[in-house]
């Protein structure tokens, strides 16, 4: 049988880390010099959050194959865990916060991870859905969570790591930039390790992976956990750095959602991918309203903006579902190589 | 007795020709005592890696199996050949614990199971495929090949995540046996390849290749060569036959193509509609009247071909 040979061009091997450290080195240099309040404020913070919750959801639902409808509570789960600990614990460095913030999710996420041992596909997102229905439920009806607040709504604590407070747009957006990176590097080091195989092994064909000896059983609960533990982190954040308010409102069934499409859309099994979909679930009701204004003047209000938001969403997930089921990731991969390959060629 | 009267109803259903020559009541007064005259010089030689013990499986009121007997020397190349529904797969399953027999058992190496762990099956020292692809396909051929030693980490993911402790030796070392097997299949062109992007045959191989990895002392092969053109056939005998050579492994195989099997398999079980009808070296079974008459069909009474 004859062998068949890599065709990828050779000039697409650069050494890997060279794109992130590029884009790392933009981010923190440039963004925070040319950036206005508008851009921290209502793109870059919500596109953090909402990615870093992508990858969460991506290394459960991508890689693992598990897929699950309860994203936003771990999310809220992470939020309320950080501001009661910042709140009931002396002493406590907000990072210490952060990180028990994302054991408590993660305690939450392998809870009701369980089902997932039984249950797969539709079944299994429709019980994770008791995660949304049951935090959400909870955090509203014992108001000890809310710190016995009236409204339910809570302002977070101030991001300060040791003195140093991150008060201002540019100071929340690298506060974000820095979790979001640090983890992000995690999840793609956990992705590209051997638990990492066990998931895609686990996701492609289940009784395989046993007979070959991979725990299934813990791993799917380790995928659970590791992945609710992300998604608190990044619920974090979205809270403390980009609400700067603690509300069980604002982790409703719609962000479960929103971060399924997001990892759907930007490609699932990617860590990239998320970030593309976040880029892509943040900037695209913003352009859409600025495109419409411009085109339809007075017509085009709130009420039709946020119809049109959704109708066009809907109709870009199904596109992306038939023409593209790998996501944007895989377009653009496609696109980079094409480029390259011409380029080469001439 | 372990064949209920429904199995026959089956059977006069979907082969009145079996039924007609009363294969099922015969069979058990013929063949006994000839498993037995086989059976008693391989004990002397050696103890069986895997003897099976009495074997029903039924579906509903689908019989698989019935009271199926079977022994696996060390080292042998063991056929189990069989026309379509003859139950060989579900013989395979049962072995790997995939499915939970009726009755009977299964003596692994000493120790004896109703149904085999299926979760320590790669402990134990047993490594199978799959006769519809099992790989893993968002994976590339190498990560396929190495998953096979994923029973033996040790290691943590925080570990893995970190790169300490022992992760770094695991993983060079994982890769470094997967890259050998790689080269012994003749797969190392591709081995960066994403497995599902691979043609059928090449799939076949790596999932040998995935199932060698780990070493095994009892390699079951579900169909490795369904599908493949007879040069594939040939190629991928030698390297069953190679792998048994190399790692000193007992392979138990289940194969369609009887020619391929006669060349390659050390002794022969032939089942039909669950049954064992013939058991032994590839001459005997090749001459073996019960064994025709599943393959080819009752003979007519025109059994001197007088006339055609």
């Amino acid at each position: 049988m004859a062998a068949i040979t890599n065709d990828v061009p050779s000039s697409l091997v650069l050494p890997k880390w060279i794109a992130p450290v590029l884009l790392l080195a933009f981010a923190y240099g440039v963004v925070p010099l040319i950036g206005s309040s508008y851009l921290f404020e209502a793109i870059l913070l919500p596109f953090l959050a909402l990615g870093l919750a992508g990858v969460g959801l991506n290394i459960l639902t991508g890689y693992a194959g598990q897929v699950s409808l309860g994203s936003a509570a771990f999310m809220a789960a992470g939020a309320f865990a950080a501001y009661n600990f910042n709140l009931r614990v002396e002493g406590l460095p907000l990072v210490g916060s952060i990180v028990l913030a994302g054991f408590v999710a993660a305690a939450i996420g392998i809870v009701f991870g369980l089902p997932s041992l039984r249950l797969r596909g539709f079944y299994l997102a429709v019980s994770t859905l008791a995660a949304q229905f049951f935090v959400q439920w909870a955090l509203t009806k014992f108001s000890w969570f809310s710190n016995n607040s009236a409204s339910g709504v809570i302002d977070a604590p101030r991001l300060s790591i040791s003195g140093f407070a991150f008060d201002s747009a540019v100071g929340r957006y690298l506060f974000a930039l820095t979790v979001v990176s640090i983890f992000t590097f995690l999840a793609y080091r956990l992705v590209s390790s051997q638990t990492g195989r066990n998931f895609i092994a686990i996701r492609d064909n289940e009784t395989a992976a046993r007979i070959i000896g991979i725990p299934v059983l813990r791993t799917k609960l380790l995928a659970f956990a590791i992945s609710s533990f992300i998604i608190g982190v990044a619920g974090v954040i979205w809270a403390f750095a980009y609400l700067r308010t603690v509300e069980p409102d604002g982790f409703d069934l719609d962000r479960s959602f929103q971060i399924l499409f997001i990892i759907i859309i930007g490609g699932l099994a990617s860590i990239r991918g998320a970030f593309f979909g976040a880029a892509l679930i943040v900037v695209f009701p913003l352009a859409l309203s600025r495109l419409g204004g411009f085109l339809l003047g007075d017509v085009f209000d709130s009420g039709v903006l946020d119809m049109s938001q959704r109708i066009v969403l809907g109709a870009l997930i199904i596109l992306f579902l038939i023409l593209e089921p790998d996501g944007l990731v895989a377009l653009w991969d496609r696109v980079r190589r094409r480029l390259l390959f011409s380029w080469q060629s001439t | 007795m372990p064949l209920p009267s429904y199995a026959l109803m089956e059977a006069s259903v979907y082969a009145p020709e079996v039924f007609a020559r009363g294969l099922p009541a015969t069979l058990r007064a013929e063949a006994q005592p000839e498993d037995r005259t086989t059976a008693v010089p391989a004990a002397d030689a050696a103890a069986p890696l895997l003897s099976l013990q009495g074997i029903g499986l039924s579906f509903g009121g689908v019989v698989a199996l019935a009271d199926i007997d079977l022994s696996v020397r060390p080292g042998e190349i063991r056929a189990i050949i069989g026309p379509n529904g003859a139950g060989k797969s579900s013989l395979i399953n049962v072995i790997s614990g995939v499915y939970r027999p009726d009755r009977g058992h299964v003596r692994l190496d000493g120790a004896s199971y109703a149904q085999v762990p299926t979760q320590r099956l790669a402990h134990l020292g047993v490594a199978r495929t799959f006769q519809n692809l099992a790989l893993f396909k968002g994976l590339s051929v190498l990560d396929n090949v190495a998953s096979g030693l994923a029973y033996r980490v040790r290691s943590n993911f925080a570990g893995q995540v970190l790169g300490i402790g022992r992760s770094r030796g695991e993983q060079r070392d994982f890769l470094s046996r997967a890259d050998q097997i790689l080269e012994f299949l003749d797969l190392t062109a591709i081995r960066d390849r994403l497995v599902g992007t691979l043609p059928y045959g090449l799939q076949k191989r790596v999932e040998l290749a995935r199932a060698l990895v780990a070493e095994p002392r009892l390699l079951l092969l579900d169909e490795p060569m369904a599908g493949m053109t007879a040069s594939e056939k040939s190629e991928m005998a030698d390297f069953v036959r190679a792998a048994r050579d190399r790692f000193a492994t007992t392979v138990v195989l289940i194969e369609h193509d009887v020619g391929v099997v006669m060349g390659l398999s050390d002794r022969i079980a032939v089942l039909d509609y669950g049954r064992k009808i013939a058991d032994g070296a590839p001459d005997e079974v090749r001459n073996d009247q019960r064994v025709i008459d599943a393959y080819l069909g009752v003979a007519s009474d025109n059994e001197d071909g007088a006339g055609i």
